[in-house]
């Protein structure tokens, strides 16, 4: 079969239009990645039980290409989910760590933002942020299925963005 | 002397404040002014005796009751052990009879002011009224018989008491119900004067209403001020308490029970307080005993005063549906309570979690290290004098 | 030659299994658990030393979050033992709201912890069962009060909102299906052979054992002695109603499944009645007192909430804020037991047990 380039005509043009798209790889890697994270079961407190009504067939986040793993090995996001005590805390920059690159952190409800309603406590680390970087913040306590979702969605649309525009995509 | 101790006792009281009934104060008013009343017939009696010659040996005997009835009051809001007691019997026992009938003013007035300022207003009351018991000579005593004489000076102080017991506040209630408490006998024997008493009352407010009653009764009832609320009843879990805490100073030891009341707004709950080194044994018989049976440990308190730490335990009587509230105190810096995780197995972390939170230790507990905080944390956060040593992370 | 070593196994506090930051260290004889020692305060969050400087409006929020499957439960006895210890009166209608809101909360927690369970042991698909049903429940209480799961609903004297229009029908509509999806999930699952290999005869237990170590909820029910607060130490409008409590006879897992069940049975049968006799008018709060002070004291007032006895101890000085509130929390006297259970056990069963006890770690940690 010939391939000429040069004479095509318009309704090849426009057939190939429809099916050809270009792109960089780097917006088609943005593209694989951005449609199927797979979060680390991370939950802490009470945003644990909203994400997993999140995951559960009301809310359905698997649509989303969402499916949550438990091995930090093999998963892309971590959805932090609840208080983070002082005493959890080098195990979460642990379980960071050992997740591979790209890897990206949702902050969920307002005590992985910012220590929440327990930020006078002893014991309680004000904000993710201070042990690992934080790629979306979502507030509520806890914040709705459906914002968790809206946050998703805003990551999914970070990660493509950083890949059109060449960013890097884990910021160190 | 007494009289700081009884301040001393309501200073410490007003910190710990927990409730009591009224009723008890008001028993223990009217008995106190019982034995006031047969302290002034006594002198009633001695001064019509000392104007015979031959009235000594009765005026002796006379005397001697005198001085047991004014020292038990003496020993009881004292709240010492006996030791208290003979002291005072010894120094009033020889002295001579004018000079003994002026000390034990002394000391009534003494005890009165320690006690609330209502019970003043109602001596005096119970004064006036007494001298005119004692003017009118013995008509007025033998009249009516001597509950109700006894009853007209205890009816100004009652409504008195019941109206300052309602006034004042729970702060000063449980003061004098506690100081009976240490002595159940006469707990019981209040008690029943007391019923006695408010059955008497009820007949005699009925005459006054009728306008039949002595004018002593009717002067009594008006001086008092008309119709106040009637004491309240004695608490239903009184006799579990007493049992309890006799129970506890037979089998354990004379000084374990420290204090012993009844939380009403518990629903009524008979609450001890234990000596620290007697709580061991205690708890053992709380949960070994038949009759107490508490094998149920509901709750482990550690609360932080600033003065003392107290543990708080809650045991329960799974059969017959009844618990206790049993506390013990130990001093702030070296706070040490023996474990109770031999006797009730729910203990153990309950007092893992009040070592770690108040740094209580607990002697002859299996495990005792940190459980909420982190294995290497400084400090202990849920006392009141923490300051975390990285507050801003 | 053949040479056996212990293995030191950290179930560790990320765990699918664990229901929630939970970590137990296990010494492993081949599959055989030797010892296990359970280590929490992975989220000790120091709500009790918070709270002495709250005033008791403030600390309801509070009380949401510490077992957050169950949160009604949860404002209750702290206003309950506010209340009690002011002497308030609660309104009627007011104590049926709060009555019907526990009502469905205990079958929203027990849905989650039958999901949950299920999850564990390996069946996955009564997992979204339950939660579907759970997002009805949930989805009348954000109708009520706004909020899915930590409420802020009760107040010291009455409830915060009133029932809107047509939530008590839709709430009947909902007991309803519920009798029906009971059904299906019996039949879905209790008669399963494979679960009840895994559940029948696993962390058993007997009676005294657990009125040593204070169980209390299913936990002490399964074991034969008839103890639910409800019936013996009736709170609220508990007196008014008629229901059973289930109460097992072997002290396994498999029992304690089944009381749970049928503890979802016998809330839905509260539900009727008290949806039946719910009054049509009526105050949501009582007569409180601007400024809540309760009078100096002491108090322990416990109800039932779905994972056993919760308790509430406050030491009052006469101010607005506690001068010592402690929580007696069901989970964390619960989960005593579990290295007991655990040594001898093989390793498959550590997540049944560790489920069957029915923990939110909220409430361990507090």
């Amino acid at each position: 079969m010939e391939l000429d380039l040069a004479n095509v005509s318009p309704e090849d043009r426009k057939e190939v239009e429809r099916n050809v798209f270009f792109g960089t790889i780097e917006q088609l890697k943005g593209w694989a990645r951005s449609n199927s994270l797979w979060p680390l079961t991370f939950g802490l407190a009470c945003c644990a039980i909203e994400m997993m009504a999140a995951g559960g067939a009301h809310y359905d986040l698997d649509r989303f290409g969402v499916m949550f793993r438990t091995s930090p090995r093999q998963a892309d996001v971590m959805i932090v989910s609840g208080t983070v005590t002082k005493k959890m805390a080098p195990l979460l920059k642990r379980l960071y760590d050992q997740m591979p690159e790209p890897k990206w952190v949702i902050a969920m409800g307002s005590c992985a933002t910012a220590g929440g309603p327990y930020v006078k406590s002893y014991s309680v680390v004000k904000g993710v942020d201070q042990i690992v970087p934080v790629d979306v913040y979502i507030p509520g306590c806890p914040p709705n299925p459906a914002a968790l979702i809206y946050g998703i969605n805003k990551l999914q649309a970070k990660i493509r963005y950083e890949a059109k525009t060449g960013k890097q995509v884990t910021s160190r | 002397m007494s009289e700081e101790n009884k301040r001393e006792d309501e200073n410490t009281i007003e910190n710990k404040s927990p409730e009591a009934p009224a009723p008890a104060e008001a028993a223990a008013a009217e008995a106190a002014d019982q034995q006031e009343a047969d302290a002034a017939k006594e002198q009633a009696n001695e001064e019509k005796q000392q104007e015979q010659a031959a009235a000594e040996p009765v005026a002796d005997s006379a005397q001697t009751e005198a001085e047991d009835v004014a020292a038990k009051p003496e020993a009881q809001p004292a709240e010492a052990p006996a030791a208290a007691a003979p002291p005072t019997v010894e120094d009033a026992a020889p002295a001579p009879a004018p000079e003994r009938r002026k000390e034990t003013d002394e000391e009534k007035a003494a005890r009165r002011k320690a006690t609330l300022e209502a019970r003043e207003a109602a001596k005096v009351a119970a004064a006036l009224a007494a001298a005119e018991a004692a003017k009118g000579g013995a008509s007025a005593g033998a009249a009516s018989a001597q509950p109700v004489a006894g009853d007209t000076q205890a009816t100004p102080a009652a409504p008195a008491s019941a109206a300052s017991a309602a006034g004042e506040g729970d702060a000063f209630a449980p003061a004098p119900e506690r100081r009976k408490e240490t002595d159940e006998e006469k707990a019981a024997r209040r008690k029943a004067a007391l019923e006695a008493r408010e059955a008497a009352k009820a007949a005699a407010a009925q005459a006054a209403a009728q306008g039949g009653a002595p004018a002593t009764a009717a002067g009594g009832d008006g001086s008092a001020g008309g119709d106040a609320p009637p004491p309240k009843p004695p608490s239903p879990s009184q006799p579990r308490l007493d049992r309890v805490a006799a129970m506890l100073r037979e089998l354990v030891a004379e000084d374990a029970v420290e204090e012993a009341y009844i939380n009403e707004a518990n629903d009524h709950l008979p609450t001890l307080v234990i000596k620290n080194d007697r709580w061991e044994q205690a708890a053992r018989l709380f949960c070994d005993h038949a009759e107490l049976g508490c094998k149920y440990l509901r709750n482990v308190s550690g609360v932080d005063y600033e003065t003392h730490m107290e543990v708080v335990y809650y045991p329960w009587n799974m059969n017959a549906r009844e618990g206790y509230c049993v506390k013990v105190r130990t001093d702030r810096d070296n706070p040490s309570v023996a474990s109770a995780t031999p006797i009730w197995e729910t203990a153990n972390w309950n007092e893992r979690e009040i070592y770690d939170l108040l740094g209580v230790d607990f002697p002859g507990h299996p495990d005792l290290r940190r459980i909420m905080m982190p294995d290497d944390w400084v400090g202990h956060p849920l006392r009141k004098d923490y300051v975390p040593l990285d507050p801003e992370v | 030659m053949i040479r056996t070593e212990e293995l030191l196994l950290n179930v560790g506090p990320q765990h699918p299994s664990t229901h929630g930051v939970f970590r137990i260290i296990v010494k492993l004889d081949g599959e055989i658990i030797t010892e296990a020692t359970p280590v929490m305060g992975y989220l000790h969050r120091g709500t009790e030393k918070l709270a002495e400087d709250l005033n008791f409006t403030q600390i309801v929020p509070y009380t949401d979050r510490m077992d957050y499957v169950s949160a009604m439960t949860n404002n209750y006895v702290l206003c309950h033992a506010v209340e009690k210890m002011m002497g308030l009166e609660i309104p009627e209608r007011a104590e049926f709201m709060r009555l019907i809101v526990m009502e469905l909360q205990r079958v929203a927690s027990h849905l989650v912890w039958w999901g949950t369970y299920l999850l564990d042991i390996g069946a996955l698909s009564p997992f979204l069962y339950a939660f579907s049903d759970r997002e009805r429940v949930l989805g009348l209480f954000n109708e009520l009060c706004g909020a899915r799961l930590t409420y802020n609903y009760m107040r010291v004297g009455g409830v915060k909102w009133d029932a809107p229009e047509g939530w008590i029908d839709r709430v009947k509509t909902f007991v309803k299906d519920m009798y029906f999806r009971l059904d299906e999930y019996h039949n879905l699952v209790s008669g399963n052979e494979i679960f009840l290999s895994r559940v029948k005869g696993i962390g058993q237990y007997d009676a005294e054992t657990a009125i040593s170590y204070g169980l209390s909820g299913a936990n002490l029910r399964c074991t034969g002695v008839q103890w639910d607060l409800r019936k013996a130490e009736p709170y609220s409008l508990y007196d008014r109603f008629k229901f059973d409590v289930p109460v097992g006879k072997n002290g396994d897992c498999y029992d304690r499944y089944l009381i749970r069940i049928a503890e979802i049975e016998q809330s839905l049968r509260i539900l009727e009645q008290a949806l039946e006799q719910f009054p049509g008018e009526g105050d949501t709060m009582g007569k409180v007192p601007r400024a809540i002070r309760p009078p100096a004291g002491e108090i322990y007032v416990r109800i039932e909430s779905p994972r056993g006895e919760i308790g509430c101890h406050i030491v009052s000085k006469g101010k607005a804020e506690p001068y010592r509130l402690k929580f007696r929390r069901p989970s964390f006297v619960n989960l005593q037991i579990l290295p007991k259970l655990l040594v001898g056990e093989s390793m498959t069963n550590l997540v049944t047990i560790l489920g069957g006890i029915d923990i939110v770690l909220g409430e361990v940690d507090c």
